[in-house]
């Protein structure tokens, strides 16, 4: 028993560690002073200013994230797409050209970002491609398409190998048989690894640094980035990461309901 | 068609923007930028006092922030997965769930806490502040190796006359091994590699190899910059290859 | 029964995980050195009664003795005991030789005994020689043998086996079995044995102890079990047999298939009901019904290896299952004859449903937790606790389950000649006997209803 309020009492230590300098964002996110700990009286203003767009900062700071939901929204969607058709050509691979072509996917996860990003840059230079938000998607696609591959394999090697013939032995296209029997089943897999990607574009910050170019282009980790070396946190931005923060909880807390759900049913 | 070609147009996408990117790193590495070719660039790394003590500094902070996260996250990731204490992978999702708040901003809420409360930033912040990062990327592999792992190894162990300390000792800790390596290789990397980071949570005091990069790149000295990148990819080699010899079956990594 | 030749007693004991009772009052002990086995099928307790043994889990109530010791509370690793775990559980980072040493290097035994013993338990598992082997490179069978070398090596008092050759196929289980029972004669310690394979549990056993839902159904030795079933599930669980009602007319008479039987059996009274056990190889059949006690027409006969396996019906029209080693052709009238004694006569646990009700009104009945219709009865009024007593072929069994005030789950099938006698569940966890011409699967869900005129109501 003490063994176990102790396990707990850890669990709550450490869960209050990771979440301490979020929820301080979060409570001074409701006052207006410019530093943080100095309450100078509960107002909503900071989120008033942020989405009314009245200063350039916070017009700044919404153009940002438009451009860091959009590269992650077209480089998950990318990524899905190719991940998933590449999971099934491995899947169906032997011998040499199967490894090699797992050991290749492994490279992008293993790189740090910052070799990604500098090796994205000189590509781009060599090949003479003006860099901007085609080739920051392009480098988004290349880092987050190996996680959907290893979210989608497991599924695969799930699935009893005969289904696919199955579905052709009882009248199916082969394109019949790939969206009526293939991808249902793979689909958590590819649910997941397009969760992955999406979470690992917002995250990323030294990729996008490398491949955005001089155009101005702004994510949030850039614009953030860039307040930083200025030497301070626009205060709009406290409400914009306890907004993230929320949703972010709000999105885990209905996945588990459904997944716990699913379990009752079982 | 044969399904196995499905893989074709992700070969090339992976030759075009993986193989050849590291190929061109090695190939400016190389060169004198006018054509010739050069090692001048390499032996910077060994001369300049600069770059190779960043690159010591990196590799202490990197490995500190690593053995930390691993004496907080081990019992951690160990509590998780034991059915007696947690029974809900909701537990274990809050403790994944900072992983999806953009880590600059975390670390701007650091550095913030720590300006707040008048803490002078330097190294001491800074490997706070890894620690804060990367403690997730450590406890998610271990978890996932724990709650796998068969409980009836355990239960021979102690049928076997192991008391529980000598049970997890002799039997789980060797076990959860490659769960601990993968976890390693998510911190220890990443970290030496960093610079956004460690510039906000030391204020620029402490430059680590990645900010060195980072300057050379800014400075136009892109030979110079993929010369110290293709140092850190050989480094990666080298552990990859170790890493890969002692893990027998993956370890779990980021498989949702 | 000398007490010192118990090494183990299980007195009352009873364990529950959450709502479900997993163990029932058990009662039994174990004789030094003798080979026990817990048979059942799956979910009936068995593993968890081993698990109690072993000490991975403590009893909600009752008492466990090793020696005369209670043994409450005293943790696995303290106990002078060894598994061999279902799926052997060898310790995968450790070769062969560290896994026999583990229990030995903690118990701080000298390095030179360790290395002669675990030679010595390697030579008696014949896998001499596999010492430096990792055992991720060993067959199913190989594991096993050296799961149960890591267990004996530590010369435990008593070794527990958990289903341990349930992983391997039929050739390898069969010589497992015998090398088990050689290994249980050379070491002369206690073996308990858990296993859901009847066959097995007959060939190896010493003692039997037959478990379902969580009860001890019955504990003999293997002739005893096979021959004597005390009740239907064991007869039906053990081996193949014909499972027939009857009536015990009086003494050492019994009647069944519309026949007079003389039997062996005494003292349940005149005119009893009782079921009936015949095995299907204790039928004698023959061409002529001259010496016969009663005829019937082969209906199918299936080559079975050694023997062949007839259905006959019979002049009542009772099917019976039949060994024999000569075929008899389909459709062709044999006679038949039993032997008084391998007839096998069980007392019935029940004649009729009795379910505990209340009246909800003059012509309505709570049981089962849902509202039947019932007849109005003199003397009986509303909110009444009262018995319902329903006799087993007067259970309606439908196929839609909304049909029926309530439904259950088909738990188990009895085929008594004539009909099928069906224990069914419903979700509350009652239990309901129907007797059915119909043919239901285990596991089906069927509504059950009850007519008014078939119920007859008593006051409780």
């Amino acid at each position: 028993m003490m063994k176990k309020i102790f396990a707990r009492a850890y669990l709550a230590f450490v869960l209050f560690l990771l979440y301490a300098p979020i929820m301080f964002i979060a409570v001074f996110s409701f006052t207006k002073a410019k530093s943080l700990g100095n309450w100078t009286g509960f107002t909503t203003d900071l989120y008033k200013s942020l989405f009314s767009g009245a200063s350039a900062e916070s017009q700044n700071i919404l153009s940002a994230l438009g451009t860091t939901l959009l590269i992650a929204l077209v480089a998950s969607v990318i990524a899905t797409f190719l991940g998933t058709l590449a999971a099934i050509g491995i899947y169906y691979m032997r011998g040499k050209k199967k490894a090699a072509l797992q050991f290749l996917n492994n490279i992008p996860m293993l790189n740090p970002d910052i070799i990604t990003g500098v090796s994205l840059f000189l590509l781009f230079v060599f090949l003479h491609i003006s860099q901007g938000l085609v080739t920051v998607i392009l480098a988004h696609v290349t880092f987050c398409t190996p996680y959907v591959v290893l979210n989608v394999m497991p599924k695969l090697t799930q699935m009893n190998p005969n289904i696919y013939e199955a579905a052709l032995d009882l009248g199916a296209t082969p394109r019949q048989a790939l969206s009526k029997v293939l991808v249902p089943q793979l689909l958590p897999g590819m649910f997941s690894g397009f969760v992955l990607s999406f979470v690992m574009s917002l995250d990323d910050f030294a990729v996008t640094f490398f491949t955005r170019g001089s155009g101005g282009l702004e994510t949030l980790s850039t614009f953030i980035y860039a307040d930083a070396r200025k030497g301070g946190l626009t205060p709009e931005l406290k409400p914009l990461m306890t907004i993230i923060f929320l949703v972010i909880l709000i999105v885990l807390i209905i996945m588990n309901i459904r997944s716990s759900n699913k379990n009752k049913h079982l | 068609m044969k399904r196995s070609s499905w893989a074709i147009p992700y070969s090339i996408f992976l030759m075009l923007f993986v193989v050849l990117p590291l190929v061109l790193v090695a190939v400016y590495a190389f060169s004198d930028g006018h054509g010739g070719v050069t090692i001048s660039n390499l032996t910077t790394f060994f001369t300049d006092p600069k770059i190779i003590g960043s690159f010591l500094v990196s590799l202490e902070v990197a490995l500190e922030n690593t053995l930390i996260c691993i004496l907080i996250g081990y019992p951690v990731a160990y509590i998780l997965a034991d059915k007696k204490y947690n029974k809900s992978a909701t537990t274990a999702m809050l403790f994944i769930a900072p992983m999806a708040i953009n880590a600059l901003m975390r670390t701007m809420a650091t550095a913030e806490i720590f300006n707040m409360a008048g803490i002078p930033l330097g190294k001491g912040t800074l490997i706070f502040g890894m620690v804060y990062d990367y403690l997730p990327f450590m406890i998610f592999p271990i978890y996932n190796v724990l709650d796998k792992m068969d409980k009836s190894y355990v239960e021979a162990a102690q049928d076997l006359g192991a008391s529980p300390m000598t049970a997890f000792r002799k039997v789980t800790l060797p076990l959860s091994l490659p769960g601990v390596l993968s976890g390693a290789m998510m911190v220890f990397m990443p970290t030496v590699s960093t610079f956004a980071v460690s510039e906000i949570l030391t204020n620029n005091r402490i430059m680590l190899f990645g900010s060195v990069i980072n300057e050379q790149f800014n400075n136009l000295m892109w030979n110079q910059g993929a010369a110290l990148s293709f140092v850190m990819l050989i480094i990666i080699g080298i552990t990859m290859f170790v890493g890969n010899d002692s893990k027998e079956e993956d370890a779990g990594g980021l498989v949702l | 029964m000398n007490r010192d030749d118990i090494i183990i007693n299980i007195e009352h004991v009873s364990k529950s995980f959450g709502d479900k009772k997993v163990l029932d009052d058990i009662n039994l002990y174990v004789k030094k050195g003798e080979f026990i086995t817990f048979l059942g099928p799956s979910g009936c307790g068995k593993t968890t009664l081993l698990r109690l043994i072993a000490g991975f889990l403590d009893a909600d109530s009752g008492t466990i003795t090793m020696e005369g010791k209670d043994i409450d509370g005293i943790p696995p690793y303290m106990r002078p005991l060894n598994t061999v775990f279902q799926r052997y559980a060898l310790f995968p980072h450790l070769d062969v030789y560290d896994n026999i040493a583990f229990g030995l290097k903690l118990n701080n035994v000298p390095e030179d005994e360790i290395e002669a013993r675990v030679m010595k338990v390697l030579k008696l598992v014949s896998m001499n020689d596999y010492e430096d082997r990792d055992v991720n490179s060993l067959s199913g069978g190989q594991q096993q043998r050296i799961a149960i070398a890591r267990a004996i090596v530590n010369r435990p008092k008593v070794l527990l086996l958990d289903e341990p050759l349930a992983a391997l196929d039929l050739k390898m289980r069969k010589d497992m079995q015998i090398e088990l029972k050689e290994m249980h004669k050379k070491l002369g310690i206690t073996f308990i044995y858990v296993t859901h394979d009847q066959e097995e549990a007959l060939t190896l056993s010493d003692t039997i102890v037959v478990l379902n839902e969580g009860r001890i159904q019955q504990i003999g030795t293997p002739t005893d079990i096979y021959n004597e079933p005390q009740n239907e599930f064991v007869a039906d669980f053990i081996g193949e047999s014909n499972i027939l009602n009857g009536t015990m007319i009086a003494d050492k008479k019994v009647s069944f298939i519309g026949h007079e039987f003389e039997c062996v059996d005494e003292g349940f009274g005149e005119n009893v009901p009782v079921d009936v056990v015949v095995r299907p190889e204790d039928i004698y059949i023959m061409n002529q019904l001259k010496g016969a006690q009663f005829s019937g027409e082969v209906k199918s006969c299936i080559f079975k290896g050694v023997h062949y396996e007839m259905t006959v019906e019979t002049d009542n029209g009772f099917e019976l299952m039949i060994q024999d080693y000569n075929a008899f052709e389909v459709g062709s009238t044999v006679g038949m004859f039993v032997k008084p004694v391998d007839i096998q006569v069980m007392k019935k646990a029940c004649t009729a449903n009795v379910f505990k009700g209340v009246m909800t009104s003059l012509n309505t009945v709570e049981i089962l937790g849902c509202e039947y219709e019932c007849p109005e009865t003199p003397g009986i009024s509303k909110d009444d606790e009262v018995n319902v007593e329903v006799d087993f072929d007067k259970v309606d069994l439908l196929d839609n389950k909304d049909d029926a005030p309530q439904f259950g789950n088909v738990s188990f099938i009895l085929y008594k000649g004539d009909r099928y006698h069906l224990t069914i569940v419903t979700p509350e966890g009652y239990h309901v006997l129907a007797d059915t011409h119909d043919v239901w699967d285990k596991n089906d869900i069927v509504g059950i209803k009850i007519l008014p005129q078939d119920m007859k109501i008593t006051k409780a």
